[in-house]
């Protein structure tokens, strides 16, 4: 693969834009922020929109992605209205500010993405933002305007040289006398006239004239001029080229002569002196004048008499500008508090490309089944326990362990801007349903495995969308109940015992449960009879088909099932749980693995197969006596275990390596948990050992097999199957006895 | 024979464009982030040019280029400012803090180079 | 489509295999390595053609039982039996076999489109027909082979 360096500083320029529209995120909030406190606004704030704004359009130029420069720019030219305090921030422009933001997040994706074009809306909101800056109408486009040299009107009424011009080229006498801030601006007239030389053939004089005693002599101030006699095939514009950092601090006067090459007539056949020329260029300088031969050898002599100049460094304080202590003072104090401020300094980091970060967690992963193999291998051949291959190997292990964590967590990022595409979500939605809701988020620097964040996405885009829609009031009934008119979905994060726990609360109107109750009867979910306490009925939610939306949202549809996001939860290895409290609302609380890459498990043996169940659904194990077991029917079975009847799954039927067995006296049972409560015990043939496993995903180009979750490699190499034992019991047939009724009267 | 720049720009894009086009070019390139950041940078080296952008957080250009003006040693370094404003009270400002001369962004990078080559001499 | 490069337009170069008493080839191409018969764990509830799955350096890969997959009774699965890790469809799938033949280098020309008459199974996951040393190579349609699940997002 070829390596392109505009491509990769392309994909970086993305992931900076990802990081600069976080930071404009931020700094919006801050303004919302003190706009509902006492109004005033902090200049740093609007300064880092302003940046960031700024810096995308910058960047966005270098590659042409003109829509995005085009947005950007008009956005830009509102913020500095902002910066430069001619903006008034009150709700209306916040709202427009966010939306921008938005619309711009937009864009830098269609720029991302290759697409052309912009996303819809995107005029109308730059017209609704412009209209913020009143009267003024938005400049004309500047942006395409080089710094190129403005040709100057030079017409003496001569006639055209150009045909005069023989194939020696052309001649130029050219004018230069620096002011001093010609010098203070860290330019050198030593390299334009170099520059000028370099353009053809040169013959440089310098006017000495106006140069005091040595004794007087004040550095970086101007008291020297040059005139320069210049052939060949020269263009004006290549002259002014020269000069273009100068113009405004020279004097520059540039005349084609009439006679090319040899002749160099310094005196009278001057044409008019140029508007900009000042006093004196008429009148040749006196003593140095020649009539030099057109040998490019002028900068030589010259040289001693620049190099008597600025570079020496002044004996006097120089003159004009008693700002420069000013300003060192100035300086100094910046950098000290730099130095002071050693927090404001973020963390070295390094930037790694993803790739490699994945190639080394698979590295790892392997390290540890292979580890485990040589911790196999080394148990068969027998050695006692406390030899030095055992104790080398126990050390081995502890430093894979150490390892894989480590490893593990680079891949954590924060949950920060999964976060802010969440306020985002937020604010479309209120507008959507015209509520007023606020995004508060906790938590935010907590850090969760990149890929588990990337598949939180939707499910969290759904349960806030529900919040939104469903879970909180309408602003005018909020203001009856007594609370205030702007809803809050609270988001937080955090880790809590070896998990991160990811909350979505909102302060709405809580679950209606007589109304879910009539619901789940309804649909034939419960008996109508059932006796459900208050948090049964609200897991009744996250069953499939089930929603209380009874009229169709411009939002949410007839509502996006709980049950989906169960279900995606539950696929990271998660749990979910809910609360909520009558008029004071309602709270979704996600548990998940810190990492989807391992996971701690029991090894089984069913039927000769090697199986893998995850720890974190086992609550107990038991062996089965005869009275254990009971029978619902010619074919299923439940077992009675600590005063309640759980359902019985044979793991060898369930999976279809043998029919079901004549008896499950003796014979081990794992019981199992599911996040609703549901119990199911599990038979299982022998217990092998608990041990964490690598998570190998099985690729997809045979379905999704009712109940593999993944598959693992084990010490001896092979592969084992890791159970979802909530999915297997789920698609389970629950079949624990044949349906020949002579083993069923025998059972 | 490779001249040495100082180059300030916030924006991580623009200092990987700029290291991109003036190494190929056989320059020493030294990067920083803010004018503060810059500062500090230049206490240690010793640059024939500096490049700087006027939007920086901490320090911005005309701060910087202020600074950099105000210590002795660097009184005549050249410094080209890298913008994307092109308006005269931009450049006059510039001007006014000291700057040699000005690039518009997006750069184009033989110019860049030329530009520095004349400043450098 | 196979998403193989031959290494010129003009040739092609086959993996040629022998499966019950036929010869099949794969473009060498989509090969990624040959491997001894293991053990493969099954997976539950899969088609019949699906073996299971096996330990490849660390990658679970999925074994096809190719005969079965070509409506042939299944390969017997020993010592002798050769898994060959093909790579279509942006998938890696080891094909079980009885044995590994040949490589050959043939020019396209050589490629003729099988039958329509062809009443079997097998005739569907055939993309062409060569003769090589008075023997009929039937040259397979890995896509063909190779089962496409769509997959639902989480």
């Amino acid at each position: 693969m070829a390596h392109d360096p505009m491509a990769e500083i392309r994909a970086s320029f993305f992931v900076e834009c990802e990081e600069l529209l976080e930071s404009l995120q931020d700094a919006l909030s801050v303004m919302a922020d003190h706009l509902e406190g006492d109004g005033t606004q902090d200049t740093e704030t609007i300064n880092v929109v302003f940046r960031a704004v700024h810096s995308i359009k910058g960047g966005a130029g270098a590659f042409g992605l003109t829509a995005l420069v085009s947005f950007a720019h008009r956005f830009e030219t509102v913020m500095d209205e902002l910066r430069c305090g001619r903006l008034v921030v009150d709700h209306e422009a916040m709202k427009l500010f966010f939306q921008a933001v938005d619309m711009l997040a937009d864009h830098v994706r269609l720029a991302r993405d290759d697409a052309s074009g912009s996303p819809p809306g995107s005029e109308t909101l730059l017209i609704a933002l412009e209209a913020l800056m009143g009267e003024r109408a938005p400049e004309a486009e500047e942006e395409e305007v080089e710094f190129a040299p403005l040709g100057l009107s030079f017409d003496l009424g001569l006639p055209d040289l150009s045909d005069l011009a023989d194939a020696e080229g052309r001649g130029w006498t050219v004018r230069l006398r620096p002011q001093d801030a010609l010098y203070a601006s860290g330019n050198e007239p030593f390299h334009l006239l170099r520059a000028l030389a370099d353009l053809g053939t040169a013959s440089i004089t310098c006017d000495l004239s106006a140069l005091p005693d040595l004794d007087a002599l004040m550095p970086e101030t101007s008291c020297l001029s040059w005139t320069v006699e210049l052939t060949g095939e020269i263009e004006e514009g290549d002259i002014r080229a020269v000069f273009d950092f100068v113009e405004d601090v020279a004097e520059i006067t540039i005349t084609e002569t009439q006679e090319p090459a040899a002749e160099l007539e310094l005196a009278a056949p001057e044409p008019e002196a140029e508007p900009e020329t000042a006093p004196s260029p008429a009148a040749p300088p006196p003593s140095l004048s020649t009539a030099p031969d057109p040998v490019p050898v002028a900068p030589a002599p010259v040289v001693p008499a620049l190099q008597i100049l600025p570079v020496a460094s002044p004996p006097a304080e120089r003159p004009a500008d008693p700002a420069p202590d000013r300003l060192a003072a100035l300086a100094a104090p910046v950098v000290a508090a730099a130095a002071a401020a050693p927090a404001e300094a973020t963390a070295a980091t390094v930037r790694v490309d993803l790739d490699r970060i994945d190639r080394l967690v698979n590295l790892v992963g392997e390290l540890v089944i292979n580890q485990a193999m040589l911790a196999q291998s080394v148990t068969e051949a027998g050695l006692p326990a406390n030899s030095a291959v055992m104790n080398g190997l126990e050390a081995f292990m502890m430093l894979t362990r150490d390892i894989q964590d480590s490893v593990m967590m680079i891949r954590a990022q924060p949950v920060k801007p999964l976060f802010q595409r969440m306020a985002r979500i937020v604010r479309e939605a209120s507008a959507a349903v015209g509520k007023e809701v606020r995004l508060r988020s906790e938590g935010e620097g907590t850090e969760v495995d990149k890929t588990v964040i990337e598949r939180l996405a939707d499910p969290l885009t759904h349960m806030i969308r529900n919040a939104v829609d469903h879970g909180l009031e309408t602003p005018d009934r909020r203001r009856e109940a007594g609370k205030p008119a702007e809803g809050v979905v609270t988001l937080s994060a955090q880790h809590r015992s070896g998990r991160v726990v990811i909350e979505v609360a909102d302060d709405g109107a809580g679950i209606d449960r007589p109304r879910v109750r009539e619901i789940a009867i309804r649909k034939g979910l419960i008996p109508p009879d059932a006796v459900l306490s208050d948090a049964e009925i609200d897991n009744l939610l996250f069953l499939p088909g089930f929603s209380t939306a009874t009229q169709v949202s411009a939002l949410s549809g007839r509502g996006v099932g709980m049950d989906v996001v169960k279900q995606a939860i539950g696929a990271l290895g998660g749990r979910i749980a809910i609360t909520s409290e009558r008029g004071r609302g309602t709270r979704f609380s996600i548990s998940l693995p810190l990492t989807l890459a391992v996971l701690d498990g029991m090894v089984v043996r069913v039927a000769g197969e090697t199986l893998v169940i995850p720890l974190s659904s086992i609550v107990e194990t038991a062996t089965l006596a005869a009275e254990d077991i009971r029978s619902l029917g010619p074919e299923t079975s439940v077992i009675h275990i600590r005063g309640g009847f759980v359902p019985l799954f044979d793991l060898g039927t369930e999976l279809a390596y043998r029919g079901p067995k004549s008896s499950y006296e003796g014979g081990i049972v794992l019981l199992t948990a599911q996040e609703d409560g549901s119990r199911a015990a599990l038979v299982v043939d022998e217990i092998l050992e608990q041990r964490q496993v690598v998570i190998k995903g099985l690729q997809h180009s045979y379905g999704n097999i009712a109940g593999v979750a993944a598959a693992t490699i084990l010490g001896d190499g092979q592969i084992a199957l890791i159970l979802d034992p909530g999915d297997l019991v789920e698609n389970a047939t629950g079949r624990t006895r044949t349906a020949d009724p002579l083993l069923a009267l025998a059972g | 024979m490779s001249l040495t720049i100082l180059a300030v720009d916030d924006s991580r894009t623009i200092r990987d464009m700029l290291k991109l086009a003036l190494t190929d070019a056989g320059f020493t390139l030294h990067l920083a982030e803010d004018g503060v950041h810059g500062l500090e940078v230049l206490e240690g080296i010793a640059p024939d040019a500096i490049i700087s952008d006027i939007n920086m957080p901490r320090l911005d250009g005309f701060g910087f280029i202020e600074a950099v003006r105000g210590q002795d040693r660097h009184r005549g370094t050249p410094i080209l400012v890298l913008t994307t404003e092109s308006a005269p009270e931009l450049k006059a400002r510039a001007r006014a803090a000291g700057a040699t001369g000005w690039i518009v962004k997006p750069f184009d990078p033989p110019k860049l180079v030329k530009a520095l080559q004349m400043v450098t001499g | 489509m196979i998403e193989t490069r031959s290494q010129s337009s003009t040739e092609v170069e086959l993996l040629s295999f022998r499966l019950a008493e036929q010869e099949y080839s794969v473009d060498i191409m989509s090969v990624r390595e040959i491997r001894g018969w293991t053990r493969a764990t099954p997976l539950p509830h899969s088609p019949p053609f699906m073996r299971g799955v096996i330990n490849l350096r660390g990658t679970v890969l999925p074994v096809i039982d190719l005969a079965s997959r070509l409506g042939m009774p299944p390969v017997e699965g020993d010592a002798r039996n050769v898994i060959i890790v093909v790579h279509a469809g942006g998938q890696s799938v080891g094909l079980l076999v009885d044995a590994v033949s040949d490589i050959l280098a043939l020019p396209r020309t050589a490629l003729q489109p099988p039958p329509e008459l062809a009443a079997d199974l097998a005739h569907s996951f055939v993309q062409a027909l060569t003769i090589v040393d008075g023997r009929m190579i039937r040259v397979l349609d890995l896509s063909a082979v190779l089962p496409t699940y769509q997959t639902e997002a989480a």
